[in-house]
């Protein structure tokens, strides 16, 4: 019996020529991923515990993007504790405050590679399945075994394949496909599980819309969220490290625990509606809703081609009056690609506050949080209540061009109904 | 904090019960995300129980319903409950994040189908993590979930991840 990405990966790492579902296995990490929530504490544990150094730091990330810029004395007291440690344990892969998020950073930066095994001290690590790796995350005592041992326990999933056919709409994105799949599935669905994305609407994904659907995987639960790595994939690495892929998939025989068709050609965008993220309303419905605050980045929707899709709406036209546009750009290198582009001046024109590319309103962590009653549309991922602020706020998580008509509108509106400044 | 989890044994304490979808951002809010434990778990579940935080007993019970502890990666989610002395959690499914951080710190945890319906807030709760076995001793109604692999329970045993760590580095507990 052939095996899937998951099935692969676990094996490969384990030293297995076969694994199945249901099977503990003891795993060999290739790349540990933290990040500045948990890097200190971690670095600390491994003192505590008497280990000296790490496995391997060519193997281990750093990235200090959740408290960004520090938002208190606090914050970046934490900050100069990891870049001591950082230092001390010869981690040369280590992104300071300003750099970007990580889960844009390692792809951006060539670190993913197709097959391998990578654990992170965040939830969102699934994001690097778009690149056909198996990534997922983990606490931070499972971090401090990682590191010190480079191996960790798994048990291998099961999974869930999807095959995507159809061509979207324009201006439906992929974040409106995974908000459909956590709608129609539930955000459960994917429990103890992994997600593999393919079919022929998948293959025409660019690497960007692959990011936004593994990343929120890890909404439905999943373990890992993998497309295969294909020639995207391999243009990709080219562009962003230098080295170029072969292709890596499931096993044409792999057995699933379920297969589901979905077509894409009818989509509408989605909207997650407060506090669940599998309560999805296609636009249509929810149209109208007055809003205080439009969020435009984040990991899922943080990259360039998130900012000019929303830049090409807003161009030439301004936001609503008492709506605030937070725009924060993934990385450094988003934000530049937005300035060369024209993107951020017609995002900033439009009446946008740009912030530093990190993590601060997504987690509720600092910076753009909500009042209570206030209501927020964002392309982010989690819609917890007290998820960005007060728990009587609301949250409702779209695609950057519903989040970019809805600044213009003040209410949540449909991209496809707003007026083009040409026409 | 780091005593051992005797999963032979049966535990019983008051229960509280929780609904589904119970997020890591309710069990540990991100605006603490950086406090020490003694701040973060003040703020457990405040959000849906005021009262939590400040009641809860050493030897408690959780019940919950479906996707206990979704959403982020956060161990503090699972610390901040064992440090406030919850025996176990019993749930109809875990977010498996949150389960395994309950396995890495040493917090027991159960799955176990129709446990939402069959307690009430208050009731007293007899857990077996070896059989399974829950008992609600005010109804006296008993169900059997689904114990814990082998290999999370030597883990849970041992006391957690760390523990297992120390033993292989030479350095014992210190219990």
């Amino acid at each position: 019996m052939g095996m899937t990405m998951a099935e692969r990966i676990l094996a490969r790492a384990a030293g297995k020529d076969q694994v199945q579902a249901g099977e503990f296995v003891v795993a060999e990490i290739d790349l540990a991923l933290l990040h500045d929530i948990f890097a200190a504490g971690v670095f600390d544990t491994l003192i505590d515990v008497g280990v000296a150094d790490v496995f391997d730091p060519d193997k281990a990330v750093v990235v200090v993007d959740h408290l960004v810029p520090a938002p208190s004395a606090e914050a970046a007291a934490v900050h100069q504790k990891i870049r001591n440690h950082v230092a001390r344990l010869g981690i040369d892969s280590f992104y300071d405050a300003g750099d970007g998020i990580c889960h844009q950073l390692l792809p951006e930066r060539g670190h993913i590679r197709p097959g391998s095994l990578v654990v992170g001290t965040d939830s969102h690590t699934t994001s690097y399945g778009a690149l056909g790796a198996g990534g997922t995350g983990i606490g931070t005592s499972d971090m401090v075994y990682a590191l010190a041992t480079g191996k960790l326990w798994f048990r291998v999933p099961e999974t869930l394949r999807f095959e995507f056919t159809g061509d979207l709409m324009s201006l439906v994105s992929w974040k409106d496909v995974i908000l459909h799949l956590a709608g129609r599935f539930g955000a459960d669905a994917a429990q103890y599980r992994a997600m593999e994305f393919g079919g022929p609407a998948a293959a025409r994904a660019d690497m960007s819309s692959r990011l936004t659907v593994a990343n929120m995987a890890v909404e439905m639960g999943a373990k890992f969220g993998m497309f295969a790595a294909d020639d995207v994939t391999d243009s990709y690495l080219r562009e962003h490290g230098g080295v170029g892929s072969d292709p890596f998939g499931p096993e044409a025989d792999a057995s699933y625990a379920a297969v589901h068709d979905i077509h894409l050609s009818n989509l509408s965008p989605q909207v997650a509606l407060p506090h669940e993220i599998d309560r999805v309303s296609p636009i249509e419905e929810v149209a109208g809703l007055t809003i205080d605050q439009c969020f435009l980045g984040s990991c899922t929707n943080g990259r360039i081609e998130d900012l000019q899709a929303a830049a090409d709406i807003v161009d030439g036209k301004q936001i609503a009056p008492g709506i605030r546009l937070l725009v924060a750009p993934a990385s450094r290198r988003v934000l530049q690609e937005a300035t060369r582009s024209g993107a951020l001046e017609s995002l900033i024109q439009a009446g946008a506050t740009v912030m530093a590319p990190g993590c601060g309103p997504c987690f509720g962590g600092h910076g753009g949080l909500l009042g209570p009653g206030e209501r927020c549309i964002g392309t982010h991922n989690r819609n917890f209540p007290g998820r960005m602020g007060s728990a009587q706020a609301e949250i409702y998580l779209a695609s950057p061009a519903t989040v970019a008509a809805s600044a213009l509108a003040g209410y949540i509106a449909d991209p496809r109904e707003v007026e083009s400044t040409n026409g | 904090m780091a005593d051992n989890v005797r999963t032979g044994e049966v535990m019983s304490g008051r229960v509280w019960r929780f609904d589904n979808d119970v997020s890591t951002d309710l069990l540990s809010p991100g605006a603490f995300a950086i406090d020490p434990v003694e701040v973060r778990m003040l703020h457990v579940l405040e959000s849906i129980n005021p009262s939590f935080a400040a009641e809860v007993e050493p030897g408690d019970v959780l019940v919950a319903g479906r996707n206990f502890g979704c959403g982020s990666s956060r161990e503090t989610a699972a610390e901040n409950l064992k440090v406030l002395g919850v025996a176990c959690v019993v749930a109809e499914s875990f977010a498996r994040i949150f389960m395994r951080n309950a396995v890495a710190v040493g917090l027991p945890v159960l799955v176990c189908a129709g446990v939402h319906e069959a307690f009430a807030e208050g009731d007293g709760a007899e857990v077996d993590l070896t059989s399974g076995k829950v008992r609600n001793t005010d109804t006296d109604t008993e169900l059997t979930g689904d114990s814990l692999p082998q290999e999370m329970r030597e883990i849970l045993t041992a006391g957690g991840i760390l523990a297992v760590l120390r033993e292989s580095t030479g350095q014992h507990l210190s219990l």
